[in-house]
């Protein structure tokens, strides 16, 4: 029996068999290629080799955005090699001449060209074989067309364990077979994370390294409550892993429970609860639930992967999935909140060293105002079947607020013009800048709700990047000058008597609920599968009792005592959502 | 009518020889010329066009090549190839030898 720890960030526990994703696992059809198909298959290879490439390049741009010049300079040597005329000329030789498939042929040569940098002398050339790996991996997906074949093929309940997992691979993890996962890689705040808690998947990251010592096929038990992976567990704690997964699931039944009632505290005090969407899909798991309305739609992945500017049809119809879902259910439409260096429609940024702090979400839109007013009258116009807010991202300044409800007001002209009658569509900003919170008096009299970005406003306070290991125990939301921060935020809002809607991580999160609660938040946004635990606390809870809780917080100076403190609170009201 | 010759020998300083690095700036920048370009070391002679080609030479630090250029621009596509592995590379070598003074 083995033991590993990780972070932990989908809660539950999960045993199955180990599914471990290597660097192997294509199965190479070994097929000769009749003489007569020949230009077909050099025709699909070429195919490839084109896809391969935007991927890589797409991958460059990202990774450099992400992590630097540097890392994404890995991904433009494997477009270079990729790219390499000989590659190609190699590849088609054995394809004419031996009649070997694309997907053969390649293998074969890539597998000669580690054989020839192994043989060098250069220890470094040497361990460029894990590149030439790597590349020879990207084509065969894009000649086999299949995402990551693996994964596609299960057919029994497993453990997916990997290096690590890409946002997109764990969105596409088949929820039905796959139990929970595990990475060598990874943190607390990444998408991944984020998604796995969505999916509610039990996940735990950032093991290192672990994977030699797991064989596919393992019995392992991921517990996402605690962090630690365990593989060929004794029959004792294999005992009590079942049955702490049983558990969890009958948890999660008599959560379901509380779908229809409203999130209202014992002493009677009503609290909304709405759905933290992505998709339009999540819009009706969050009805679902019983949710109260979208607090946050998320509009990036119609800019995400898309080749064009999405037009204002296609923003239109990605609202009109979910404003009538929703019905008279409020729905926050947030604008653009992404950099250019995200957006394949826009020149790529100068050189930008700190994307976070550079030309990205509202600051792009008001320089690129066609595709602002696009967005903008796609808005007004989904308003006409539901009802929609609109919510501006990363604002900074008043003057940047006005800038944006100005165009806004144009956009309302654009379709007046065009002879549509768009109703008024209240406006809302992101409070996740100090300055913002800092300048809360003054915004609050111009806007007609704020959303708190907490997972953005505790990184620019704390000077933090979540995705970063090194400092990443520096992020924590029960740092005091949070606290401070939201309290500040809320207590203006309540002033002004406009809504205040807490998103983020802590905002989903039981542990937060009581502290936020009293300090006066009374509208959560939070992902559609955590709707069900937000209720169940503020239905378990008296507002006096919040308020207890939040002075006695607010009076700590440590982050560590605040969460532990908060932590034992919860335990005393809803013990198992206390971990 | 035969095609002007151009060749050079140089060689390369870099402590770390031709790595991926500058084998694909060397490629890379041998694309932008008409002439066709090969590297010769001893008895080897590589396609300079070619990434993987110039990688697998396995060329060290201290090793001598040789840069021929058959083309209408093959002067400037030699001048151009020796001028980035004498500078280019050297400045790379010396940065890298600044940041390791932690």
């Amino acid at each position: 029996m083995k033991q590993w720890q990780g972070i932990a960030v989908a809660p539950g526990v999960a045993v199955a068999e180990a599914f471990v994703l290597s660097s192997e696992g294509f199965r190479i059809p070994r097929r000769a290629v009749a003489q007569d198909t020949i230009e077909a298959e050099l025709h699909r290879l070429d195919a490839a080799i084109e896809a391969a490439s935007d991927e890589l390049a797409a991958y460059r741009d990202e990774v450099s955005a992400s992590l630097g010049r540097q890392c994404g300079g890995i991904f433009s040597a494997h477009l270079q090699m990729l790219r390499d005329p000989h590659l190609r000329e190699e590849i088609a030789a054995l394809v004419r001449e031996r009649h070997d498939s694309p997907e053969y042929a390649v293998s074969k040569v890539m597998r000669r060209y580690v054989q020839v940098f192994q043989n060098l002398d250069s220890r470094y050339l040497a361990e460029r074989a894990s590149d030439i790996f790597d590349i020879e991996k990207r084509l065969l997906r894009h000649l086999l067309g299949l995402p990551r074949e693996e994964l596609t093929q299960l057919t029994a309940p497993v453990i997916v364990l990997a290096h690590n997992l890409t946002p997109s691979e764990t969105a596409r993890l088949d929820r039905r077979l796959v139990m929970g996962f595990a990475t060598e890689l990874g943190g607390a705040g990444s998408h991944t994370a984020i998604l796995a808690e969505g999916m509610e998947i039990p996940a735990v990251v950032g093991i290192g390294p672990f994977l030699t010592e797991v064989s596919g096929g393992d019995m392992v038990v991921v517990n996402g409550d605690d962090g630690y992976v365990i593989a060929q567990p004794d029959e004792s704690t294999l005992e009590r892993a079942r049955k702490a997964s049983k558990e969890h699931h009958e948890r999660s039944a008599r959560l379901a429970a509380l779908r229809e009632a409203p999130a209202e505290t014992a002493d009677g005090v009503g609290v909304e609860v709405h759905g933290t969407i992505e998709f339009p899909a999540e819009a009706r798991e969050c009805l679902q639930r019983g949710g109260d309305g979208i607090g946050l739609y998320r509009t990036e992945f119609l800019y995400l992967g898309a080749t064009h500017e999405p037009t204002e049809e296609e923003h239109y119809s990605a609202y009109r999935e979910v404003v009538p879902t929703m019905g008279q259910r409020p729905v926050v439409i947030r604008t653009l909140d992404l950099g250019a260096d995200k957006m394949a429609q826009l020149p790529g940024p100068e050189d930008e060293h700190n994307p976070f702090l550079g030309a990205r979400s509202i600051r792009l839109s008001l320089r690129n105002l066609d595709l602002f007013r696009t967005q903008l009258r796609a808005i007004l116009r989904a308003n006409a079947s539901g009802s929609v807010r609109v919510l501006f991202p990363l604002v900074t300044t008043l003057e940047e607020l006005r800038q944006a409800k100005t165009a806004l007001a144009q956009a309302e002209q654009e379709l007046e013009r065009a002879g549509q009658r768009p109703r008024r569509v209240p406006v809302g900003m992101m409070v996740e800048v100090p300055a913002a919170v800092m300048m809360i008096d003054q915004f609050v009299r111009e806007v007609d709700f704020v959303n708190l970005g907490t997972n953005d406003l505790i990184q620019y306070t704390l000077a933090v990047d979540r995705s970063n290991r090194e400092v990443a125990y520096l992020y924590n939301a029960s740092d005091p000058a949070v606290l401070k921060l939201i309290q500040l935020t809320l207590a203006a809002s309540r002033k002004r008597k406009i809504p205040a809607i807490v998103c983020g991580q802590m905002s989903a999160s039981p542990m937060y609920t009581m502290l936020l609660l009293g300090l006066g938040a009374r509208h959560f946004s939070v992902p559609p599968s955590a709707i069900l635990e937000l209720k169940k606390v503020c239905r378990s809870v008296s507002i006096s009792r919040c308020k207890a809780v939040a002075a006695r917080a607010l009076a700590m100076d440590n982050a560590g005592d605040i969460k532990r403190y908060l932590r034992e609170e919860l335990r005393k009201v809803v013990p198992e959502l206390a971990g | 009518m035969d095609q002007p010759v151009c060749s050079r020998s140089v060689t390369i300083t870099n402590p770390a020889g031709l790595h991926l690095r500058p084998a694909g700036l060397l490629a890379r920048r041998a694309a932008d010329f008409q002439a066709t370009i090969e590297i010769v070391k001893d008895d080897q002679r590589v396609d300079g066009k070619s990434v993987l080609s110039l990688t697998s030479l396995g060329l060290e630090q201290g090793s001598t090549i040789t840069i021929v250029a058959t083309g209408d621009d093959s002067q400037a596509a030699v001048d151009a190839l020796v001028a980035l592995i004498e500078q280019d590379f050297g400045r790379e070598a010396a940065e890298n030898q600044g940041g390791n003074n932690h």
